[in-house]
Order: C-alpha cells, then sequence, then structure tokens
C-alpha cells in the first residue's frame, strides 16, 4: 500500500488507548450516577414514614476533605512517576490509598450510626432506598478503586513499577479522579439539595 | 494484492483433534473468531425467538384458540422481545463490528481482545441465564417459570408481589449481565476507532461504518447504562425490600417507565445505526459510485444520535403527560425524522445514475429503502400524541416497530452476511438459494407486518392471547400467521445456505465485489495477524487507489 499513499506526516500519532477506554467507561458510569441522582432527587421528601435525612444525616466534612485531598495526591503521584521519582510516587500513591481508606471507614460510620441509633434501612422509607443506593454506589466504586490501588501499592511495594508504566498510572489516577468528582454531586445531592 | 505480500502463508496447521479446536475457540481473543462466536450465539438466539413468535402466532391464527395457555403467552411474548433485541440483534451487530472494524481500519485486533473475549461471554452467558429461567425460574415454591411480565416490565409487575418466584431475578440479571457485556464491546469499539487506525486513516477517511459504529458505540455508553441502573434499583427492590417502585410505599411506577424508555428509545438507533452502516458500505460497491455525501452522512448519524436520547416519553404519551411534554417529546420525535430522511436521499443519490449491480445484498439494500422510509412515516404518525392515544398498545405499533427492526434492521443484516459472508469463510453464499431467501422472506414479511396495521387500526389491543370472533380481525390473523411461516422458510433457506455454502460454495477470492475497503485487500478469510504489512491509506478507497493508480481518491480529497 505505501508505494500509493502520498507522504504523510511522519508522526502519526493516535491518543492512548487506555485513556479513550476510561473515558468511555466514565461516560457510561456517568449515566449510571445520573439515573440514581435522578432517583433520589425525584424520591425527596416523598417518603411516607421517617426518618427524613434533615433528622439524621449528618454533613461529612472531614471524611469529604480526605477524598477531595486523594486526587491532589493521585495526581502527585502519577506525575512524580512520570518523573522516576519512585518514593515520591510510593508516598503518594500510599498516602492516597490511607485518604481513601479513610472515606471508607466515615461512611461505615456513618451507616452504622444510621442502622443502630435511628433505625434506617434499605426498607424503612423511600429516603433509606434512595440513600443506601446511591451513597453505597459510589462507596463501591470507592471500593474497586482501592483494590486497584492497592494492587498498583503491592506491586510498587516490590519495586516492579517504573516510568514505563506511567501511562497505566495515569489512566487508573483518571478513574480515581472521576469517584471524586462523583462525590461532589452525591455530596450535593444527598447533604445540601436533599436536606 | 499479492504484489504487495499483504498475506503471508497461514500459519495455522488444520491437522489439530476437534478438542483442541474446541479449546482455541473457548479462549480466543481473536477479533475475527469472537465475531464469529457472536454471530453464531446471535443465529441460536434467533431460532429461539423466532420459535415463540411462531408460538404466539399460532396462538393467534384463530378467535378463541387454544394452542397455549394464557400464561405461556405472555412467557413468549415477553422471551421473544428480550431474546430478539438483548440477545439477537444486539449481538449479530457487535459481532459484524468486532469482524469488521479492525479489517477496517487497517488494525490487527481490537484494542482489548482479552476484554472483548470477556463482553462476547458476559452477553453469551447472560442469554442462557435468561432461558435457563424456563428450568430454574419456578424457585423452591413451583411459582413462576420463564419472565412473564413484557419486555418492559412495567412496575409494579416486576415487583415481588405480582413477580413471585425467580423468574423476573433471571430477566433483570440476564440484562444487567449482558449490559455489562455490551458496555465493555462499546468501549472496546470507540478504543479501537479512535487509538488503532493505520496510518493515513484519518477519520475524514474512516469507511462510514466504522463511523456509524463509533456512534453506536458512545450511544450505548448512554443508552445501555440507564438500564443497568434500573436494574440495579429493581435488584434493590426485590432482594433489599426497597420502595424504588413501590408504589404502596410511595415509590412511582413512572419512574420505571421513564428509565426503561430512557434506555429504550435510544436502542432503536443503537440498533439501526449499525444497519445504516451496512447499507452505507453495500449501495457505493454494488453502484459502483461513492458514497453520496459522507460529510453530511457522518453529521446526520451524529445528529441522530443526539436528537434520539431526548426522545424516549413518545412511549408514554398515554400516562397523561403534560402538553408541554406531549409537544416537547412529539416535536424531538419529529425531528429525528429530518437526519434520518437526509441518510435516505444520500442513498439515493449514490444510486442515481450509478451502474446498479442487483446482487444479493443489493436487493436486500433496496428492501431495506423502502421499508424502513414506510416504517419511518408510520413513526412519525405516532409521534403526534393524539393519534398516538388512540393507537398505543394496539397491534399498530407492534406493526410500527417489527417494520423497523425486520424490515429494516434485519434486511440490512442480510445485506451484510451475502456481502461479507466470503470474507468471513472463504465462500461465495449460493446465489440461487439466497433469490429464493430474499423473495420469500420479503413476501411473507410484508404478508405479516403489512397487514398487521390493519387489525390495529380496528382496535386489537397488542398482548392478549385470544380474542372474539366477528370483529373484522380473523382473517387477517389467519394471513399475518401466514406471513410469519413464510418468513420462517426464508430463514431455514438462509441458514441452510450459511451451512451448505461453507463447504460447497464457490471460492470467493479476496476482493469478489471489486470493493474499495481494506477488509478486502487481505486473504479470505483473513490471518490472524489480519495484514502483513500495516497498510497505510491517503483515501477513504484505499483499495480503488490502488486498483486505479491513475486516476487515485487522493487526488480530490
Amino acid at each position: 500500500m505505501s508505494a500509493i499513499a502520498t507522504p504523510f506526516p511522519e508522526s502519526w500519532k493516535l491518543p492512548y488507548r487506555g485513556k479513550v477506554a476510561m473515558a468511555g467507561l466514565i461516560i457510561g458510569e456517568a449515566a449510571i450516577f445520573t439515573i440514581f441522582v435522578v432517583a433520589y432527587l425525584f424520591y425527596v421528601g416523598k417518603s411516607l414514614s421517617g426518618p427524613t435525612p434533615a433528622e439524621v444525616l449528618e454533613t461529612p466534612i472531614f471524611f469529604t476533605i480526605c477524598l477531595l485531598s486523594s486526587s491532589l495526591t493521585v495526581h502527585l503521584a502519577s506525575k512524580a512517576l512520570e518523573r522516576e521519582k519512585r518514593a515520591s510516587f510510593l508516598g503518594m500513591w500510599l498516602s492516597t490509598i490511607v485518604l481513601g481508606g479513610l472515606f471508607l471507614f466515615g461512611t461505615a460510620q456513618e451507616w452504622h450510626r444510621l442502622i443502630y441509633e435511628h433505625g434506617l434501612t434499605v426498607s424503612t422509607n423511600l429516603f433509606g432506598t434512595t440513600y443506601y443506593s446511591l451513597v453505597g454506589l459510589h462507596a463501591f466504586h470507592v471500593t474497586a478503586g482501592l483494590i486497584m490501588l492497592s494492587i498498583v501499592a503491592s506491586f510498587g511495594l516490590a519495586g516492579r513499577v517504573g516510568v514505563e508504566q506511567a501511562p497505566r498510572i495515569g489512566v487508573l489516577a483518571v478513574y480515581w479522579h472521576f469517584v471524586d468528582a462523583v462525590w461532589v454531586v452525591v455530596f450535593a445531592v444527598v447533604y445540601v439539595l436533599g436536606r | 494484492m499479492s504484489a504487495n505480500a499483504m498475506v503471508l502463508e497461514n500459519v495455522q496447521s488444520s491437522d489439530r483433534t476437534w478438542l483442541e479446536t474446541l479449546h482455541e475457540w473457548l479462549t480466543t481473543v481473536d477479533h475475527k473468531r469472537l465475531g464469529i462466536l457472536y454471530i453464531l450465539s446471535a443465529l441460536f438466539f434467533l431460532s429461539l425467538g423466532g420459535a415463540e413468535a411462531l408460538i404466539i402466532r399460532i396462538q393467534l391464527i384463530h378467535a378463541h384458540n387454544s394452542f397455549v395457555s394464557p400464561q405461556v403467552f405472555n412467557r413468549m411474548f415477553t422471551m421473544h422481545g428480550t431474546t430478539m433485541i438483548f440477545f439477537m440483534v444486539m449481538p449479530v451487530l457487535f459481532g459484524f463490528a468486532n469482524y469488521l472494524v479492525p479489517l477496517m481500519i487497517g488494525a490487527r485486533d481490537m484494542a482489548f481482545p482479552r476484554l472483548n473475549a470477556f463482553s462476547f461471554w458476559l452477553s453469551f452467558l447472560g442469554g442462557l441465564l435468561l432461558y435457563f429461567s424456563f428450568l430454574g425460574g419456578s424457585g423452591l415454591y413451583g411459582a413462576g417459570n420463564a419472565p412473564d411480565v413484557g419486555w418492559w416490565a412495567y412496575a409494579p409487575l416486576g415487583g415481588r408481589a405480582f413477580s413471585p418466584g425467580h423468574s423476573s431475578d433471571y430477566w433483570t440479571l440476564a440484562l444487567l449481565v449482558s449490559g455489562f457485556g455490551s458496555i465493555g464491546t462499546a468501549i472496546n469499539i470507540i478504543a479501537t476507532i479512535v487509538s488503532m487506525r493505520c496510518p493515513g486513516m484519518k477519520l475524514s477517511r474512516m469507511p462510514l461504518m466504522v463511523w456509524l459504529y463509533l456512534v453506536m458505540s458512545g450511544m450505548v455508553l448512554i443508552a445501555i447504562t440507564p438500564l443497568s441502573a434500573a436494574q440495579i434499583m429493581l435488584l434493590i427492590d426485590r432482594y433489599l425490600g426497597g420502595h424504588f417502585f413501590d408504589t404502596q410505599a410511595g415509590g412511582s411506577a413512572v419512574l420505571w417507565m421513564h428509565f426503561f424508555w430512557i434506555f429504550g428509545h435510544p436502542e432503536v438507533y443503537v440498533l439501526v445505526i449499525p444497519a445504516f452502516g451496512f447499507v452505507s458500505e453495500i449501495i457505493p460497491v454494488f453502484s459502483r459510485k461513492p458514497i453520496f455525501g459522507y460529510p453530511v452522512m457522518v453529521a446526520a448519524t451524529v445528529a441522530i444520535g443526539l436528537v434520539s436520547t431526548s426522545v424516549w416519553a413518545h412511549h408514554m404519551f398515554t400516562i397523561g403527560m403534560n402538553s408541554y411534554a406531549n409537544s416537547f417529546f412529539a416535536i424531538t420525535t419529529m425531528a429525528v425524522g429530518v437526519p434520518t430522511g437526509i441518510k435516505i436521499f444520500n442513498w439515493i443519490g449514490t444510486m442515481w445514475g450509478g451502474k446498479i449491480q442487483f446482487k444479493l445484498p443489493m436487493l436486500f439494500c433496496i428492501g431495506f429503502l423502502f421499508q424502513f422510509l414506510i416504517a419511518g412515516l408510520t413513526g412519525i404518525l405516532q409521534a403526534a400524541a393524539p393519534f398516538d392515544w388512540q393507537l398505543s398498545l394496539s397491534y399498530f405499533v407492534v406493526a410500527h416497530f417489527h417494520y423497523v427492526i425486520v424490515g429494516g434492521i434485519m434486511f440490512a443484516l442480510f445485506g451484510a452476511f451475502y456481502y461479507w459472508y466470503p470474507k468471513i469463510s472463504g465462500r461465495m453464499l449460493s446465489e440461487k438459494l439466497g433469490k429464493w431467501h430474499f423473495w420469500l422472506f420479503l413476501i411473507g414479511f410484508h404478508l405479516t407486518f403489512d397487514l398487521m396495521h390493519i387489525p390495529g387500526l380496528l382496535g386489537m389491543p397488542r398482548r392478549i392471547y385470544t380474542y372474539e370472533p366477528g370483529r373484522g380481525w380473523d382473517t387477517l390473523n389467519l394471513l399475518v400467521t401466514i406471513g410469519a411461516f413464510v418468513q420462517a422458510v426464508a430463514i431455514l433457506i438462509f441458514v441452510w445456505n450459511l451451512i451448505i455454502s461453507y463447504w460447497k460454495g464457490e471460492k470467493a477470492g479476496n476482493d469478489p465485489w471489486d470493493a474499495w475497503t481494506l477488509e478486502w485487500s487481505t486473504s479470505s478469510p483473513p490471518p490472524s495477524y489480519n495484514f502483513a504489512t500495516v497498510p497505510v491509506v491517503a483515501s477513504r478507497r484505499p483499495l480503488w487507489d490502488l486498483k486505479h493508480p491513475e486516476d487515485p481518491d487522493s487526488r480530490y480529497e
């Protein structure tokens, strides 16, 4: 074929497939979350019995700060890896895991309080159904992210993560940013608008 | 192409035991084999869905028939709809995408071969899960069997109270699992098209079909996911005692309808856009002209993709929305007709003045053009809310969407089978059997679905298992059923043709149709690595450039 081709620029470079796929996944996930958010907003104030969000929800400011700052640490980690600073990559990566873990702990604590102190479960009322579904769907994504981060961390501790993995690490970082961005929406919907 | 030594000696030896061959197919990550597996699994489910359709039609052949019980009838129409949409048309379209997209863009495989295999097995096993409900759906207490709540499982029918046992669980899980498979494949197709194109294959030089699959995959990402979300909610309702669609606890049945149709209507375009893609490849080759208005076709497809996400509630005119919502959805629905009309004009523009060859793929595409036009027109009729109030849930609607899916999508699909079978198998399909298939299917199709509009207009509701005599529906239903059997015979001839031609068919060679896209530059069937040297393209019709070095397309683009 090369015989008939007019000269084309030497730099035939296409986007990295991992980034493209992650963008696709994020679009799909965003649509799933949109449906859950719509359901949550649609049912605000429609529960036939208590408890209501205003009575039982407390704004999780500290844990929100944890999760949002983990976006910064994961960004710094992937930048550090690109510059071949493996020690600082590992440090930032592990702190991302700690911050994400703290956030999950916060969610667990909140659920424990809601279930044992206020008797709110999925089947109590519409608020319970929509709240646990939306927050739970997000927590599920945090958990999935933490598992992937931990796998990378274990390879990193074994000294197997180098600059050649930087693009893949970057893809994982994008996923983590998405999980954080979703939390901003969930936070606004559940703790601000929905109360 | 031999001058370019595009094809190396096929390295795969054929002297293997059947067990090794089976193992190879089960563990394959090759896009061509997965494509074939997708297509075979679709044909398998086509036979099941087709058998269910015939059972439905036998039951309705005359008034007060008792061929099956009302319960079985409900299961049949539920399984028929679910099977055909999710386990026949979706997989067959993904199969063609898998097989053809990498070949058309000069790539050696999809971007993520293992994700590809994973997605196929999710989709296939999802289908088996659905059919396992016939055995396992009764649960411990003997309640229920196969799903019987209709393919859209309107709330509260899908809930525990109205669907005891596990039949609806199988339905939900099957759709959830195969939905994840679809999302995986869609992501894979997008990543392949964006990141794996051969040098020179700019976006503006991609074959139109590849463009259309790009749009289709993007739509899958935003259309299938709402269904997955709604299925998760339904599972929460059924298993955790949630109240999303539980009207007793303040939940909303209408919300389920919205979520279902936010998926359901874009889904129609997910299915039809690849069909547009097949037609856009076949018509130019058999008119011996390049496609008319390539950029407009791309723009129209993107426009269809965008507009079709805001038309869903035209399925819900009868639930009592306010007049603003009714007007909005009526207008957007009619607006989709504009880019679709542009496409039809462009296909006709391509044929206009061409040297048309009435080979089998072209015959099916011409059938597609006429039938899809009529399907679109009856769609526009129903976009008018007051008209829809009269005809919603009648056989008119059933006739309309079968006109789209069978008259449009299936005809384009058959065209695709006749067009690409030589590439996939290395053999031509029999022209004689193909003609029988075409004419019988055409006659059967029109007998069934033209006439089916009329009982709808006369007030026959869909999903009834029998009816009173003397309402003017009797003869029509008899003819509709006869048409269904004519179609079934045609499909059998088609499948026989697929089988017999694999051994007895005429050898195809690399390029039997004198076509222009890259898949025809490699051998038939292509070697596992597709291209010995990665091709470089300079125009939309690389093979034209190769065959006509004195007047290449690249000079004009």
